[in-house]
């Protein structure tokens, strides 16, 4: 087993290049480079874990500007609602008024057609009484012979045909 | 005959041999040959940065290369999050090396280079590789330890919940097997690398032998064991990465012990 048998004569080199070698090995590849590996590495994630924050963010913005949206739509949908209902209740009211208005212009018209009506039949009513009033004089003269005055006539007739 | 034998020695392969007239050079007194173990650690070292500096673009979307150092990174950055906390992340540079480096000397050390004559050497297959680095590893758990809890770093060898009658007892044991750490730690590495390399080794002398003693051995012994070697081999690729794991992740243990007690 050369290990041991060699172990007197060789023991100083195997250990003085070891150290040289692993120290070279430690202050260039362990302290030199894999510090700077490393922190290229850490760069990396570092800049990872920013995108995706900023990822992150740029979505919950997403999110909070479609909630406005959102929010602002349906604001929009109630005042054209209010709009509408407003305006139907204005046009309903317009046209009640309106349609009152007409109401009003016919119930005059009505009356005065009435009014109208009833002048004429008291002046035709009247006009009876005078007509038969004179017929009643004319009448009595005739057949009586008697003069009567037109108002003695008058009154007879009105009372004659408050009677009647 | 006799140099072919010595050739199939399983192992040979872990001998260790001065390169270039190196034999004899010193330093204060101790012999530092550079050594074929020291070249395929220097291979070793040399991927490993070739490899790092390749995922070093920096880019923001990664290419493929980049996405495998960021994946060895994220794995070891991961055990220490996962096993000490936020605290975890200062002791990423060692722990990165330390993952990186066995796992690139194990599977160096699987290259199928024999085939153009040239031989890997397998250095985490000597236990005074191993051996150091866990020296490492618990001299980093020692000092941190003791740097941030002092004396009452003690108190990890007596568990919480313990009965004071046992307290004596315990601490014993704890100690114990807190001495017995880096050994475990070294010994499991090196027994598990040398083991696989001299049962493919094995394998490979069957098919050499058995093929040699003609068709009707090559049948019965060579071809299974063949293709034996081609699932052992991939079972040693796991192998390399699952003990360079268990190491790296045996540190990070310890360091979590000294780090956050218990």
């Amino acid at each position: 087993m050369p290990q041991i048998a060699q172990l007197a004569q060789t023991y100083s080199s195997q250990i003085f290049w070891l150290l040289v070698f692993f120290g070279i090995v430690f202050v260039f590849v362990g302290r030199g480079m894999v510090p700077k590996v490393m922190s290229t590495v850490d760069l990396r994630d570092q800049r990872i874990s920013g995108d995706l924050a900023a990822a992150t963010a740029a979505r919950e913005k997403a999110d909070e500007e479609e909630e406005n949206w959102r929010r602002r739509e349906n604001e929009n949908r109630a005042s054209a609602h209010a709009i509408v209902v407003e305006a139907k209740a204005k046009a309903a009211a317009d046209s009640e008024s309106k349609l009152a208005a007409a109401q009003k212009r016919l119930d005059a018209k009505l009356a005065e057609a009435e009014a109208d009506i009833d002048a004429a039949r008291v002046s035709a009513l009247a006009e009876v009484e005078g007509v038969a009033a004179e017929a009643a004089q004319d009448i009595v003269q005739r057949i009586a012979g008697l003069k009567v005055t037109a108002a003695k006539a008058n009154s007879a007739v009105k009372k004659a045909m408050s009677d009647a | 005959m006799a140099a072919e034998v010595a050739k199939l020695d399983p192992m040979h392969q872990f001998t260790i041999a001065p390169l270039g007239g190196s034999a004899d050079w010193t330093l204060a007194g101790f012999n530092i040959a550079f050594t074929n173990s020291a070249l395929w650690m220097a291979f070793a070292a040399l991927a490993l940065i070739v490899f790092v500096a390749g995922g070093m673009k920096r880019e923001l979307v990664p290419g493929r290369w980049q996405m495998a150092v960021e994946f060895f990174t994220g794995f070891i950055d991961n055990m220490l999050q996962a096993n000490i906390g936020n605290n975890g992340r200062k002791y990423m540079p060692y722990v990165f090396s330390l993952f990186m480096f066995i796992l690139f000397a194990n599977m160096l050390g699987l290259l199928p280079l024999g085939v153009i004559g040239l031989h890997p050497f397998t250095f985490t297959s000597h236990f005074t590789v191993t051996g150091v680095l866990a020296l490492i590893t618990i001299s980093i758990v020692l000092v941190v330890g003791f740097w941030k809890h002092g004396l009452h770093f003690f108190s990890l060898f007596v568990p919480s919940g313990t009965p004071v009658p046992m307290i004596p007892v315990i601490f014993v044991i704890e100690i114990f097997s807190f001495i017995l750490r880096p050994f475990s730690l070294a010994l499991r590495l090196f027994v598990a690398m040398m083991a696989g390399h001299v049962l493919l080794e094995v394998l490979s002398s069957f098919v050499i032998d058995g093929t040699n003693a003609g068709p009707l051995w090559a049948g019965v012994v060579g071809l299974p064991s063949y293709l034996l070697m081609i699932g052992i081999c991939a079972l040693e690729i796991l192998v390399s990465g699952i003990q360079a794991y268990v190491f790296a992740l045996l540190t990070v243990f310890y360091i979590n012990d000294a780090e956050n007690l218990h």
